[in-house]
């Protein structure tokens, strides 16, 4: 076998991130190389440097490919190459068809006339490569996810590819689709393609991968060959590291039973039967703080937000207490009222009114609160924003500043400030210190000790294991929809919930 | 002494917005006030011409504080002008034809205006669709439905009653005459007032923190208000005395800058147009509220085709054309955002007196109506032109 590929000590510096430190990979012509790594290990950033999305000299390190030096300046200069990367989020345009979704920008026209006749003839034969049974002239937003993979991975191939990268191809997709697309892949590696694919999923690359590189905290671990892929070995490379951040001291007594789910079930709102949430059971007690781990996309954002007045899905099922009593969820206004709160993992998009200043935001949840008769007493508006500019340290000159100029840590002390103004028994913390330095971490997880202190429920949302671990007393594991399984703070480890992730439905403790 | 100039600049600076407008506003006064002498022509600041300001620019401050609401929200109204006239015909057929007094008119023809605005903000608030299209629509369907109701003629006259709204003026209950007593009164009370909420918001400040506006700077930006009210009240005492139009406008811009800067409803509506999930996510009906800011927006629309219909004393197929566009000019030019959630009351009513006042100066100077419509559209430009390199810096 011949070397196609060899990233040397690559080094990739965001201002006061260090996203990549000397991360090195050779890839095999003709075979399929698997990445994997936690969230922001750093794995997108490194295919973001081999496709040019990040152009030469804004990394230092060397890339070799196909036996010559890569310094792409731009995307196209990599696809001139033939590598060719199809992200995570397709980049289809759904309202045009097939043809002209496969020949954007690359159209079958001779002086600026397009073809279509010779187009279509075109698209027909690449379609059969992928063993895609549509006609060329079908519009691509009337179908399936799976069926628009296979779309871009036609696109690829009309490009002439030589080194296919799949993000995260099969994250989308049903069992039956991500089934086809792997036998496409393997189809495609016996015609020569080499191929790079990120992924999660342990049973998807031992059927695929010829090897694997596991890359964590911006550094490549090991790279495995398909004989040592072993499930253990990958979950302690991927996760095998010292806890990162501090935590603040918390004793455990949690009191009374507070909130809890049973059977709770949803729709995707636009995807008629595509069940999101599946059956989830959960609670919380009063002064306890409780994680949900699992990867990305696998619905604890919807579920949290279902729950939250229905601001996800269709078709709701299930049943909310608070205290014993059922409650009414059905309008974010009720599940205010029932002493819940929703604190999301977008603030910009969905938590703050960046133009506004951040006594207008903090108030804005609980309006009711700084008026009288519906009248908006400004000065007592004034008063609860400097409490809790106090109370949460938000370093801003003061309330009248805008929050488009804090840093992140500090609009996220907004968003809780808001919440808090609402008095919630019960506070839904989605990613909570997402995007925020290290110091104003650990200040966020003292906040959700204090709460706790108080004796309210958190329910915590995370991505980033060493927190989950560092503050729950007890982690239930999702996936696709589903609990599958519930860890106390005793039984947790990374390397456990990693297993109960990838293993998928296997086991339920 | 130096502190203090400093402290000026950079309050200037961060409210240059709204003290931009005020002084664009004084500036073109001062402009057609120097034009139109320079023409030998008698003085642009006499009485009959302030009142004529507000006679005729009554309808589109009506129409814009409305359109402030919808445009807060996030939306647009491009059906107010046809809406105008169309209830600008209601109200004539209800005068006319059937008959009825004056105080029933008035109430059934705000209520059809708000039903109006209810059709169009259910499609926008409830099935989202775009309000340029459905107030494009409305604005066809309600000039065709004038025409129809009219069936292509004007009615009128109306009774002395009616026409009062437009064109009477206060009666004087000091028997004074001339000047006018009740008017400078009631100027007299305004200037206090105005005064003395200029001192509450400085003192509430200074409790919040805040480093007030300096001191030089607001009593002069205060006297300079106060002689400007004390100038247009002697002119209008001294002519017939406070117009009908001026004390509905006075009542209605007060409310609405109230409603919008002290009310929870109000806080909201600025909020849907901030960023909807975010609003939404809070708790916040947003549906209803920009619901409601369609039926208001139906609803002033309504008053403002009576007082035109009331001025030029007969309901006309062509009554209200281009109206939409002065609203949303003023609000543009008052400040607001086109994506919605920030504007003001006082800057909108600023911008349609701008407007009103260019018109005005320029149709006495003599400028063809050509000209005026070139010199108001760069205006426009301009004014918002100067907003977003303001905030680009």
């Amino acid at each position: 076998m011949t070397t196609l590929l060899e990233m040397r000590e690559i080094t990739k510096v965001f201002p006061g991130v260090k996203a990549l430190d000397r991360v090195s990979l050779t890839v095999e012509a003709g075979e399929i190389h698997a990445i994997c790594g936690e969230n922001g290990a750093g794995k997108s950033t490194l295919m973001k440097v081999l496709s040019g999305v990040y152009p030469h000299g804004s990394f230092d390190g060397e890339i070799t490919y196909d036996g010559a030096a890569l310094r792409s300046r731009t995307i196209r200069d990599s696809e001139d190459k033939g590598i060719i990367i199809i992200h995570q989020e397709l980049a289809l345009i759904p309202l045009l068809s097939i043809a002209e979704n496969l020949f954007m920008g690359n159209e079958v026209a001779s002086r600026g006339v397009i073809s279509w006749p010779m187009a279509f003839n075109k698209t027909a034969e690449l379609l059969r490569r992928v063993g895609l049974n549509e006609p060329p002239g079908a519009v691509v937003g009337k179908l399936g996810v799976g069926k628009q993979q296979l779309i871009e991975i036609a696109k690829a191939l009309s490009k002439n590819v030589k080194l296919l990268i799949l993000d995260e191809p099969t994250a989308a997709l049903q069992e039956a689709d991500a089934d086809r697309l792997l036998g496409l892949m393997l189809d495609l590696k016996a015609q020569g393609v080499t191929q790079i694919m990120i992924s999660h999923k342990l049973n998807e690359i031992a059927r695929v991968a010829d090897r694997i590189t596991v890359i964590r905290d911006g550094t490549s671990v090991s790279t495995l060959t398909r004989a040592e892929i072993s499930e253990d070995r990958i979950i302690r490379d991927m996760v095998g590291r010292d806890m990162a951040h501090r935590y603040p001291e918390r004793s455990l007594n949690p009191g009374d039973m507070l909130f809890e789910v049973e059977g709770w079930s949803c729709w995707h709102p636009e995807q008629a039967g595509r069940q999101m949430i599946k059956g989830v059971s959960l609670n919380v007690r009063k002064g306890e703080i409780v994680g949900i781990a699992g990867l990305m996309g696998t619905g604890r954002t919807e579920l949290a937000m279902s729950i939250f007045g229905q601001s996800y899905g269709k078709r709701h099922q299930g049943q909310v207490r608070m205290s014993g009593q059922p409650v009414d969820v059905s309008t974010v206004t009720k599940a205010i009222g029932a002493g819940i709160s929703y604190v999301t993992e977008d603030r910009k998009a969905l938590g703050l009114i960046l133009e506004e200043p951040i006594l207008k935001n903090i108030s804005l949840a609980n309006l009711a609160g700084v008026a009288r008769r519906s009248v908006l007493d400004k000065r007592r508006e004034a008063q609860v924003a400097e409490g809790y500019r106090r109370q949460l340290s938000i370093r801003t000159p003061g309330v009248q500043q805008k929050v488009v100029n804090l840093s992140g840590g500090n609009q996220q002390k907004v968003v809780l400030s808001k919440w808090l103004f609402t008095d919630p028994q019960l506070l839904i913390l989605d990613e909570p210190t997402r995007g925020i330095d290290v110091g104003a971490k650990f200040e966020i997880y003292t906040i959700m000790k204090d709460l706790a202190e108080q004796g309210r429920g958190v329910l915590m949302i995370s991505s980033e294991m060493p927190e989950l671990l560092g503050m729950c007393d007890r982690i239930y594991v999702m996936n696709e929809g589903r609990i599958v399984g519930e860890l106390s703070r005793a039984e947790a480890s990374q390397e456990r919930i990693m297993g109960l992730i990838l293993k998928g439905e296997g086991k339920v403790a | 002494m130096d502190t203090e100039a400093k402290g000026i600049r950079a309050h200037l600076g961060g409210h240059l917005r709204e003290n931009g407008m005020m002084m664009a506003l004084v500036a073109i006064v001062v402009l057609f006030s120097i034009l139109v002498s320079a023409q030998g022509k008698p003085m642009f600041l006499q009485a009959p011409n302030i009142t004529n300001i507000f006679l005729q620019n009554g309808h589109v401050i009506i129409l814009a504080l409305g359109m402030l609401l919808i445009i807060v929200a996030g939306h647009i109204d491009l059906s107010v002008g046809s809406v105008a006239a169309f209830t600008g015909a209601v109200a004539a057929w209800l005068t006319v034809d059937l008959k009825l007094p004056v105080y029933a008119v008035i109430p059934l023809t705000l209520a059809v205006g708000g039903l109006i605005g209810a059709a169009q903000g259910y499609w926008v608030a409830y099935w989202r669709i775009p309000s340029f299209i459905v107030t494009l629509a409305g604005m066809l369907v309600f000039r065709g439905a004038t025409l129809w109701l009219l069936g292509g003629q004007n009615i009128g006259p109306f009774p002395k009653a009616f026409q009062a709204m437009s064109s009477g003026f206060i009666p004087d209950p000091t028997g004074l005459m001339k000047p006018h007593g009740l008017t400078l009164i009631i100027a007299a009370l305004a200037i206090g007032v105005v005064i003395w909420i200029g001192l509450r918001a400085r003192q509430r400040d200074m409790e919040f923190g805040i480093t007030p506006e300096p001191t030089g700077l607001f009593w002069g930006r205060s006297l300079i208000i106060a002689a400007a009210m004390a100038f247009v009240g002697w002119q209008l005492a001294s002519f017939r005395g406070l117009p009908n139009v001026l004390v509905v406008l006075a009542v209605l811009i007060v409310l609405y800058a109230f409603f919008t800067e002290n009310t929870v409803q109000g806080r909201r509506i600025y909020a849907v147009g901030g960023n909807e999930k975010a609003a939404k996510l809070s708790g916040i009906r947003t549906e209803r509220l920009v619901f409601f800011c369609f039926v208001n927006m139906g609803m002033l629309a309504a008053l403002a085709g009576m007082m035109v219909t009331a001025r030029l004393n007969s309901a006309t197929p062509k009554a209200g054309t281009g109206f939409e566009l002065d609203a949303i000019a003023a609000v543009f030019i008052g400040g607001a955002a086109m994506a919605g959630g920030s504007g003001k009351i006082i800057g909108v009513v600023i911008g349609a007196l701008i407007m009103g006042v260019m018109n005005m100066g320029m149709s006495i100077l003599g400028v063809g109506i050509d000209y005026q419509q070139m010199i108001k559209g760069l205006v426009l430009l301009a004014a918002v032109v100067f907003d977003v390199y303001n905030k680009s810096k």
